[in-house]
């Protein structure tokens, strides 16, 4: 039992954890304090001072985020006194940052903007300071502005405390300081692993990713183009929250219904492709355990992973699964698969992906991912971008009926859709692996021990007697954990005690994506995820091996799992990349070997 | 062994070695054995006497006279009339000194003061450990570790009443024993000699001049709070302090003054230098030991304080070197002792750095409580160059610009907080009737807007902000209104800066406008002529 400590908000009595906050303490009994920099799951840096409060005998205010309780401890959480510092506080702050509201892709999603407003602040009077700084550019996922950077440090605490990619640091003093990467090379040239948490994090527009809505515009006003669309199994758990719905409600009929409104030409999903994933990928873990192969078998879907892992553990890369991710295997099939059902000229088509990941872009503009003879995905839109196009043109995605994809490669089982979660892609391969290797269903299909926000979470499984362990890490620094410990164990014992791991770049899997909405917290990203779950339950197939489209692929264009076609479109190599600069050292994995 | 008849003492300072001591003493020793006087006249070298700005210093026993300003060109002729004929020559004398013999307790800036912390500096060989155990040194450490329990140490600087030096004036006894409580296995003593204000060299007197004391401070502190590692966090330009501090630990370990088992008790404790990167910061506590843990220098918040989450989030005492330097005279000769010098409220004696427009620019030790006038005009000789007083910034770039009325505040901790000033780090810039304090104070904004640490975002854009509404005022744009806003946008980093560097803006900008409003209305004019802000 921790020890408790008893003290008075605004004079209600309130008994919380030694260690708590002020601040966790007004939460507990119902006190709104105003903050801008802190984030409930990072560590406060106490940067804006807009969530000061005062504390009966402390001769200055103090910030609630960061100032721990204290027994008989007296705080007065909003008076005339705290509202002049706030608004003068939030005054400075506008004073030197480059307010562009309108065309911002914060706009409507800024913390300083909302608090700005809620608070009345006046920007009269005091002059503005703001030097323009050049916005980094470098990155093909990520645009950071440092014009509307408020310093609040959120993006390098999450990028080192979290992601432990620690690609962000503050650097230069005082007014000079600046978010900036190693030798000021940008991020582009950095160890960024493009996953976009800081994206997401960030309470401002100083941190967006590179949108390519215009040239999805551009595709999608162009007569001569076949434009056709793919989105991501978390995307349907996520897009109604921008409209208005509970989070975590799946909107996928409304979500096809919106993509035709835009006009987009061909409506397929990506889920077609998490289940295609999952043959390949439970292919090669069989394959791997009955020959004796690299295990752990580590999964590959996740962009942000791969490029952690290329940086980080390139030693690790041949236990890394050569499938391609569900996104790049999707690309590949449109331009060959979807252009010769459908007498298309591959060159006409666009390639279109709605993701929940900044990473997606870097992944979709690797040089190697061009197997169809064609860049496989031409544009990625986050969720944040689709989010922005269906306003501009004025689609209410909650009052829209549902719809139905285009068939070819439309159709998805539950072992596809919960790929959004994390512990998705564990859960669904070894449904299908199981099948594989003993010809049955598996006795339950709900492998409860994988799913949930715990950072690392392992599991026993026994497969007709044989027993597999397996592992699940969500989040870079939980990933950095369980393999560190991979790796020992494989240079004490030349093996590890896990068989198969699954890992996602994000905290939460792919509901809590770079390219999610911002401001997420860890709580909001399980709730996404379990609309992913009840999605599974209430689908007709939830084991990937069932899907007839996917059977019917393999039967009319690829043939088996892991034929030379198969091998060719869908699988993939790795590099061994600096952690400096990010850019490729040498190949670590052999171009699309046939095992 | 031959007696030497005569003494000279070189004081070794940043200021005398720039000036070339080392090549004059060089040429004395030269000049005195071809004299055939070696034996005769001993050359000692020492730290600092205080004395600022008067070149090659010389000082000769048994008549205690003080040379200033001396060159190579000299020597002949002081030897001649001085060593051998028994005649100082007067015009060589520090300062408008009297026409007879100068004693030390008479001479401008170094008479009647009341040394305590700085009893040795000047006098004995900083380098030789002897020198400092034959003047009584390492005596109050034999006494702690043979006779006396921590929480004895702790209660016998308690009941001294002995106040950090570093500026706050925290009850030292109450952080030692709030520090000895805390929970945990390991605990440090820090001692902050980064010394980062403006016009301040107190610590570095001690550290040059008497570094043996502050060590066995150090030593007595660890064993007072249970510690059994100390660090001295020095600024990285004094590099005369940390060779002689070095010295000193190398010194006191070949004593098993340091190590294991100290003088053949119990007790083991190691100490070690680190040198600070120069970011004024890094003079508050919480971002020195930031600092010290090998990252950036940027404060803490507070609670909690180090004494239970310090270095390494482990209870830790972290204190200023004249703090600790109090600590073995505390300790040799007793509360009582200490407690008459100064006030009842801050017993004991302060170093003061006395700059600007006086005429002995330098450092003294007075007692608590002695009078800004007095200090001023007694000990630093008054305005120089017959000018007339204008004001004092006390406490340095932190600190208050006091009026002409307000002269006669007594310096000590409590008496100045009366008139929302401070003591600070014991900085005094004196500043004549020409000065413009327009000017004075963007020097300071300007200051503090280049030590911002930009972790937070009151003192980040609040410095910048200050910066650009003072440019106005000089440049003759401002209005009245900037002036209130100046004031109010201090009041609100003093309400919401994260640490005492944004906090502390007030006090300079608030006590420059209100005592010396018609010097800044004046700059309203763009016609006005101003020598400083206008050339």
């Amino acid at each position: 039992m921790a020890e408790m400590v008893k003290l008075y908000i605004d004079g209600k009595e309130v008994e919380v954890d030694k260690d708590a906050t002020i601040l966790d303490a007004a939460k507990k009994v119902g006190v709104h304090i105003p903050t801008l920099c802190y984030h409930a799951d990072l560590s406060p840096t106490g940067a804006c001072g807009v969530c000061v409060v005062e504390i009966e005998g402390s001769p200055t205010p103090k910030r609630s985020c960061c100032t721990p309780v204290a027994p008989g401890m007296k705080v007065t959480s909003n008076s005339k006194y705290l509202r002049e510092i706030r608004k003068a506080l939030v005054q400075l702050i506008l004073s030197n940052h480059d307010v562009t509201c309108p065309t911002c892709p914060a706009n409507e999603h800024c913390e300083l903007q909302s608090l700005a407003n809620y608070l009345g602040v006046d920007t009269d009077g005091l002059p503005t300071v703001l030097e323009k700084k050049p916005i980094d550019e470098t990155s093909i996922a990520i645009v950071r502005d440092p014009n509307k950077c408020i310093l609040c440090g959120r993006c390098v605490n999450v990028c080192n405390d979290i992601q432990t990619v620690s690609a962000l640091t503050i650097a230069d003093r005082g007014f000079d300081a600046t978010i900036d990467t190693f030798f000021s090379l940008g991020m582009g040239n950095s160890a960024c692993v493009n996953c976009g948490q800081c994206t997401v994090f960030c309470p401002t527009g100083a941190l967006s990713e590179r949108s390519e809505i215009d040239l999805v515009w551009d595709a999608l006003l162009d007569p001569d183009k076949v434009v056709v669309v793919q989105e991501a199994p978390s995307i349907r758990a996520t897009l109604g929250e921008e409209f208005g719905m509970e989070i975590g409600t799946v909107t996928v009929g409304k979500m096809y219904a919106a993509m035709r409104r835009l006009g987009f030409d061909v409506i397929f999903d990506t889920n077609f492709a998490a289940d295609l994933t999952i043959m390949e990928e439970a292919n090669e873990l069989v394959e791997r355990i009955k020959n004796g192969g690299a295990l752990p078998l580590i999964t590959s879907c996740s962009p942000g992973w791969i490029k952690f892992m290329e940086t980080f553990f390139p030693d690790l890369a041949k236990y890394v699964s050569t499938c391609k991710s569900p996104q790049q295997m999707f690309g590949a099939l449109v331009k060959t698969y979807f252009a010769k059902e459908s007498g298309i000229d591959p060159s006409k088509i666009v390639s279109v992906s709605i993701m929940p990941c900044t990473a997606k872009k870097f992944e979709a503009r690797r040089p190697e991912m061009r197997d169809s003879g064609y860049q496989d995905v031409d544009y990625v839109l986050t969720t944040r971008e689709l989010v922005r196009m269906l306003k501009a043109a004025d689609i209410d995605l909650k009052t829209l009926p549902d719809e139905k994809p285009d068939e070819l490669m439309g159709m998805y089982t539950g072992a596809a859709t919960i790929f959004g979660a994390t512990g998705g892609v564990m859960e669904a391969a070894v449904r299908t692996a199981y099948w594989m290797l003993t010809g049955k269903d598996l006795p339950n299909l709900d492998i409860e021990a994988v799913r949930g926000m715990a950072g690392i979470k392992e599991a026993e499984l026994d497969i007709n007697g044989m027993k597999v362990k397996v592992a699940v890490a969500h989040g870079l620094g939980n990933a950095r954990t369980l393999l560190t410990k991979v790796k020992e164990q494989i240079e004490k014992t030349g093996q590890s005690e896990y068989a198969f791991i699954e890992i996602m770049a994000c905290p939460g899997g792919c509901v809590g994506g770079g390219g999610q909405p911002k401001g997420s917290t860890f709580a909001m990203r399980a709730r996404r995820g379990e609309g992913l779950y009840k999605e599974d339950r209430e689908l007709p197939y939830r084991k990937s091996h069932e899907n007839p489209a996917i059977i019917r692929l393999y039967d009319k264009f690829l043939g088996k799992q892991g034929s030379e076609l198969a091998h060719r479109l869908l699988h993939t190599h790795y590099f061994k990349r600096s952690n400096l600069d990010g850019a490729c050292v040498e190949a670590v994995t052999e171009k699309h070997v046939h095992h | 062994m031959t007696i030497p008849r005569m003494h000279v003492l070189f004081p070794f300072d940043p200021d005398t070695l720039l000036s070339g001591v080392k090549e004059f003493e060089a040429a004395l020793l030269k000049e005195l054995k071809k004299r055939n006087l070696e034996n005769e006249v001993k050359v000692l070298e020492t730290g600092s006497i205080g004395v600022t700005g008067k070149g090659i210093l010389m000082v000769v026993y048994p008549e205690g006279v003080y040379y200033s300003n001396l060159k190579i060109s000299d020597i002949p002729r002081i030897v001649e009339e001085h060593f051998i004929k028994g005649r100082p020559v007067k015009e060589f004398f520090l300062g408008e000194v009297p026409a007879r013999f100068v004693k030390r307790e008479k001479l401008g800036l170094v008479r009647e003061q009341r040394r305590v912390v700085l009893e040795n500096a000047g006098i004995i060989d900083p380098e030789n450990i002897e020198e400092y155990i034959a003047t009584g040194g390492y005596e109050a450490l034999e006494k702690v570790l043979t006779s006396m329990k921590p929480e004895e140490v702790i209660d016998e600087v308690k009941k001294s009443g002995l106040r950090g030096r570093g500026g706050a004036g925290f009850p030292t006894g109450l952080k030692w024993e709030l520090t000895r409580k805390a929970e945990g296995d390991e605990k440090y003593i820090i001692c902050n000699a980064d010394e980062g204000e403006p016009g301040t060299f107190k610590d570095r007197l001690i550290l040059e001049g008497d570094p043996h004391k502050l060590l066995e401070g150090m030593i007595i502190g660890g064993y007072a709070i249970g510690a059994s590692k100390g660090y001295i966090y020095v600024r990285g330009e004094y590099e005369l302090s940390i060779n002689r501090m070095q010295k000193a630990i190398d010194d006191a370990y070949k004593y098993n003054i340091l190590g294991k088992n100290i003088l053949g008790t119990d007790f083991s404790f190691d100490l070690e230098i680190k040198k600070g990167a120069g970011a004024y910061v890094c003079g508050e506590e919480t971002a020195l030991i930031e600092s010290l843990e090998g990252k950036r220098g940027q404060p803490r918040n507070k609670p909690p304080y180090p004494v239970t989450h310090g270095l390494w989030m482990k209870p830790t005492a972290v204190n200023n070197v004249e703090t600790i330097a109090n600590v073995p005279p505390i300790v040799m000769r007793g509360a009582e002792w200490f407690r008459k010098l100064g006030t009842e409220k801050c017993p004991g004696t302060k170093v003061f750095t006395i700059l600007g427009h006086v005429v002995y620019p330098g450092l003294i030790e007075v007692e608590m409580g002695t009078t800004l006038r007095d200090i001023i005009f007694n000990y630093g000789g008054g305005i120089k160059d017959g000018k007339k007083f204008k004001g004092a910034l006390v406490g340095g770039a932190a600190g208050v610009f006091v009026p002409q009325k307000l002269l006669d505040v007594k310096m000590d901790f409590d008496s100045l907080k009366e008139y929302k000033a401070v003591l600070g780090s014991g900085a005094i810039l004196v500043l004549n009737e020409d000065t413009c304090m327009v000017d004075m104070l963007f020097s300071i904004i300007r200051f503090f807007k280049h030590e911002s640490c930009g972790q937070c975002s009151p003192c980040r854009i609040g410095t910048y902000e200050l910066y650009t509404l003072i440019n106005k005022v000089r440049s003759g744009e401002a209005k009245e209104e900037d002036l209130e806003m100046m004031i109010g946008l201090s009041e609100v980093m003093n309400d919401s800066s994260f640490c005492p560097l944004g906090q502390s803006l007030i006090m300079p900008v608030k006590s420059a406008i209100e005592n010396f409003r018609e010097e800044f209305v004046a700059h309203f004019d763009k016609n006005y002529r101003c020598e400083k802000c206008r050339r």
